[in-house]
């Protein structure tokens, strides 16, 4: 297939960016996304021009780091798949092609489709833990049940790759998709009973510090999350937040 | 250079306990002015720095990636072994330690190996107690699964997505103490040099990927925890970024890179599709639970599959070569990883593969369908649910143990597991080999210590599948924190170490150097073009089968491609600033000479073991077939200034635990 592409180039942080078109030829269909984008870059090194930088890792669609707006859409027009699984089967020959970087205040562009996701970390610093040392010497692993059903809804919590589409999708540039995932979490968890209150309390202040907006019941971010992570988490966030608010400590 | 791996005297089971008992400490107000660097954030990365940290000590944690829950072992899926016995099969530390010895065919040391076992029960508290959501039964206990080369249920898993959930629990618990300011997190950060001064570690010489500048960090320790080098391949199942140049620079510096040669081929991986293929998937090991391989019993067949004239589903039982079944009775599906690959090569090389290109091999669900959903209808107490009833409901089993992995193969492949079964092939995917360490995790470089993939030590030829997990964290959480303080307990006069001094001068010009090199070239082509290059050779030549001639042919090949290397590489830009192209062009260099020394270790090796199949060595029935006379040693290769003349330093491999005998999985 032939495609045309419109990319954002951005040489830094600082520079004004704008949208830059490109041909590719010869594309085939069992090709993954990036794997086009490989291609084009390849032309573009040979030809002595600069090539796209971009964010990507595992390509298997779990590290979270590709991170590509595509035709106004995080991870392109598939659902739960992260940019590196979707494959050029989903496009049509002859088709123009918008691909830009995620977009919201708390992710600074660094260069062209690359952008600063250092708020989760330092959202993930303010409370996403259990506070325990290593040791090896805690608790028997089967010492405390935890009932099936518990434990699969903080798995499905837990699959969260932090990728940041969800900020990316949300109109108001949103966190709390990722940092609601994170809490529940812990919170389901009997382990995490402990810290629940801080924790929560910490992660939304760190949040609100990064300067991501807040939720306003839009649900995009769950319909382009990769993974799935469920709005549940959001209401069970919500509902935390104000406990956590409202009871005194002792 | 004489080798010694320190283990303690004393008998096997009361090695790492004495040696806890008798190691130096370093007192809490000593390790608040101690600082270790730790280069990698997987899990042994991650681990360590953790551990590190909350024991007291200054760390300095580095990774490429824009966060250190970015690191590989995300990736790793079906699980992780410790000698638990909760499912009351028979399982202990001696079963764990045997079970990992025998599969890495009698080519890892002991004290390590059991150390290990020791240890894994360890890592199953600590990552419960951190919020790890493991799988668990409907009575709320953990979940346990099989893995290949055991006939015990001993792997903790979470899905197909395991790595993902311990990753998460390291970084989470590392999270934590960069929140405390006790680790200083560098992001996007390469380790371009290490730094010795008076004969120990003393610091790296790093890059700044954002900025580009080359920066100095000096600390009494570093701690290697970067990973395994099979993207020396090109193609294989690491990520894109996953490279061996900090543990290369180490071993130009001095560290001893132990049994290069053995490398791990996985043998459920999706397919090569086109020679557009940047990166090859896994298929979870877990699979041959409950997946059954198979391949046409007559070539017709076959032939008729792959011109898309009979669809598998509707080929007879009896027409079918269950082959691992067949030759394995014992294990059947589940024989270890070396043995199952060179079955399917065996199997494609006579002309029963079943894809266009004609290698790959059947991995068939169907039979478990109907097994579980057999049990779900018994459950429910449905006794008279229709065959279709029985399919739904054994499906729904089937995503519930591996819905992740089966929506990945149906996104790469465009085809549906659940109907049709999965096309898989060997693919590159794990390391065994790496910087030689003694029992403290101690490269030959006093002060510098490598954990995890990145080192030797536990795997032998071969390792079993849902190990690596296990090692990583044995090394970061369990053994590194204790062995490092051996080190630094005579360290705690060293005070500050300054960067202002002729050696950091020098390594930082090496950097420099080398990186501004690949801009006075007037090349022409891509590093990948190289790295594809570097790839075919080392697949085709030092790959599932070696020969003499053929690892002749490589080492030749390989020294020409370094010249066409550095006189034709193209690399745009400058050494400012971002610069992926230029990042790529210093670790294909790497690799190039690691590819070649590869070549030479298995040229080395006249025998086969494990992963390293020579095809001059091998039983009448194609078995690997060791000599365990001449080659019961670890090859551990000093770099001597040129890359093509590697000088042999063996470490005698004694087994005083268990006998050496002929592996068998029949």
């Amino acid at each position: 297939m032939n495609l045309t592409l419109k990319i954002w180039r951005q040489k830094s942080t600082n520079d004004q960016g704008k949208i830059v078109e490109y041909k590719v030829t010869d594309i085939s269909e069992d090709m993954s996304f990036l794997e086009m984008i490989d291609v084009l870059n390849y032309d573009l090194v040979e030809k002595g021009d600069d090539p796209v930088t971009f964010d990507h890792d595992c390509r298997e669609g779990i590290c979270g780091m590709c991170s590509m707006f595509i035709n106004g859409e995080a991870h392109g027009p598939n659902r739960g798949v992260t940019t590196c699984q979707l494959h050029m089967r989903s496009f049509k020959d002859g088709e123009t092609i918008y691909i830009e970087p995620w977009r919201s205040a708390g992710f600074p562009v660094i260069k062209d489709l690359m952008v600063d996701r250092g708020a989760f970390d330092r959202i993930q610093q303010a409370g996403g833990f259990i506070s325990v040392n290593t040791s090896g010497r805690t608790l028997d692993a089967n010492a405390i049940p935890v009932p099936k059903e518990d434990a699969d809804k903080s798995f499905d919590a837990a699959t969260c790759i932090g990728c940041g589409a969800c900020v990316a999708t949300c109109p108001n540039g949103s966190a709390m998709l990722f940092v609601s995932a994170k809490v529940s979490q812990y919170a389901l968890l009997p382990q995490g009973q402990v810290e629940r209150k801080e924790r929560v309390l910490n992660m939304v202040k760190k949040m609100d510090e990064e300067g991501f907006g807040n939720c306003s019941n839009i649900g995009a971010c769950e319909v382009q999350c990769p993974k799935g992570i469920s709005l549940e988490n959001i209401a069970r966030m919500n509902r935390e937040y104000l406990m956590a608010s409202i009871k005194p400590e002792n | 250079m004489a080798l010694n791996s320190r283990i303690p005297e004393g008998p096997l089971d009361q090695k790492w306990t004495k040696y806890k008992n008798s190691v130096k400490l370093v007192n809490p107000a000593n390790k608040r002015s101690i600082e270790v660097i730790v280069v990698g954030t997987g899990l042994a990365g991650a681990s360590a720095a953790a551990s590190l940290a909350e024991m007291g000590y200054k760390v300095k944690a580095l990774c490429f990636q824009d966060s250190p829950r970015r690191a590989h072992s995300i990736a790793a899926q079906g699980g992780i072994n410790a000698a638990k016995n909760y499912m009351n099969d028979g399982d202990s530390t001696f079963r764990l330690f045997y079970d990992t010895i025998k599969g890495g065919d009698y080519r890892s040391r002991e004290g390590n190996v059991h150390r290990l076992a020791e240890v894994s029960t360890n890592i199953i508290d600590q990552c419960v107690a951190q919020g790890v959501p493991f799988a668990r039964d409907y009575g709320g206990l953990l979940d346990n699964r099989s893995f290949g080369g055991t006939q015990v249920s001993r792997t903790f898993y979470a899905k197909g997505q395991t790595g993902q959930q311990l990753l998460l629990g390291a970084y989470s618990a590392m999270s934590r103490q960069v929140g405390k300011g006790n680790i200083t997190l560098l992001n996007r950060h390469e380790m371009l040099d290490i730094v010795i001064v008076d004969g120990k570690a003393r610091g790296i010489i790093a890059r700044n990927m954002v900025t580009g500048e080359i920066e100095r960090h000096s600390a009494h320790a570093v701690a290697l925890c970067t990973g395994g080098y099979g993207n020396v391949f090109f193609l294989s199942t690491n990520a894109m970024g996953s490279n061996v140049t900090a543990a290369w620079r180490a071993h130009r510096r001095g560290a001893l890179f132990a049994n290069p040669c053995f490398t791990q081929i996985h043998p459920t991986c999706i397919p090569v599709s086109g020679d557009h293929q940047s990166k090859l998937t896994l298929m979870s090991e877990s699979l041959r639970n409950d997946g059954r391989i198979w391949v046409p019993k007559f070539k017709e067949d076959a032939e008729a599959i792959r011109a898309k004239k009979l669809r598998p589903v509707d080929l007879a039982e009896d027409r079918r070569d269950y082959y691992l079944e067949r030759r394995y009775p014992a294990f059947g599906n589940l024989v270890p990883r070396d043995i199952a690959s060179r079955a399917a090569k065996e199997r494609c090389d006579e002309g029963f593969g079943v894809n266009s290109t004609g290698e790959a091999v059947y991995l068939d669900f169907s039979a478990a369908i109907v097994r579980y959903g057999k049990a779900e209808a018994n459950v429910k107490g449905l006794h008279n649910a229709s065959e279709a009833e029985i399919v739904a409901m054994g499906k729904k089993v089937v995503e519930s143990k591996y819905g992740n992995l089966f929506q990945m193969y149906e996104q790469i492949v465009a085809e549906n597991p659940y109907e049709t079964p999965m096309m898989i092939y060997p693919a590159v995917h794990y390391t065994m080999g790496g910087l030689w360490v003694d029992y403290e995790l101690m490269t030959t470089i006093p002060g510098c210590y490598a954990c995890g993939e990145a080192n030797f030590s536990d795997h032998g030829a071969n390792r079993l599948g849902a190990s690596a997990l296990m090692q990583g964290l044995a090394d970061g959480y369990f053994v590194l924190p204790y062995t490092i303080g051996n080190y630094l307990a005579d360290e705690i006069r060293t005070g500050a170490i300054s960067t202002n001094t002729p050696e950091f001068e020098e390594a930082e010009k090496n950097v420099r150097n080398q990186l501004e090199s690949f801009f006075t070239t007037n090349g022409t082509k891509p590093v990948d073009y190289f790295h594809k290059k570097l790839g075919k050779i080392m697949w085709n030549m030092c790959g599932m089968a070696r020969n003499k001639p053929g690892l002749e042919q490589a080492i030749a090949d390989i020294r020409q491609l370094r010249e066409d290397f550095y006189k034709n590489v193209k690399v745009p830009g400058s050494t400012k600033g971002m610069n992926p192209e230029l990042e790529k062009a210093a670790r294909v260099a790497d690799f190039i000479e690691l590819g070649e020394l590869m070549c030479i270790d298995a040229l080395d090796r006249n025998e086969s073991c494990g992963g390293h199949f020579r095809e001059e060595y091998q039983t009448e029935e194609g078995e690997a077939l060791r000599d365990d006379e001449k080659y019961m040693y670890v090859a551990a290769w000093e770099f001597t200034g040129n890359p093509s003349e590697p000088k042999l330093n063996k470490e005698d491999l004694v087994y005083e635990n268990i006998k050496v005998s002929a592996r068998s999985y029949k």
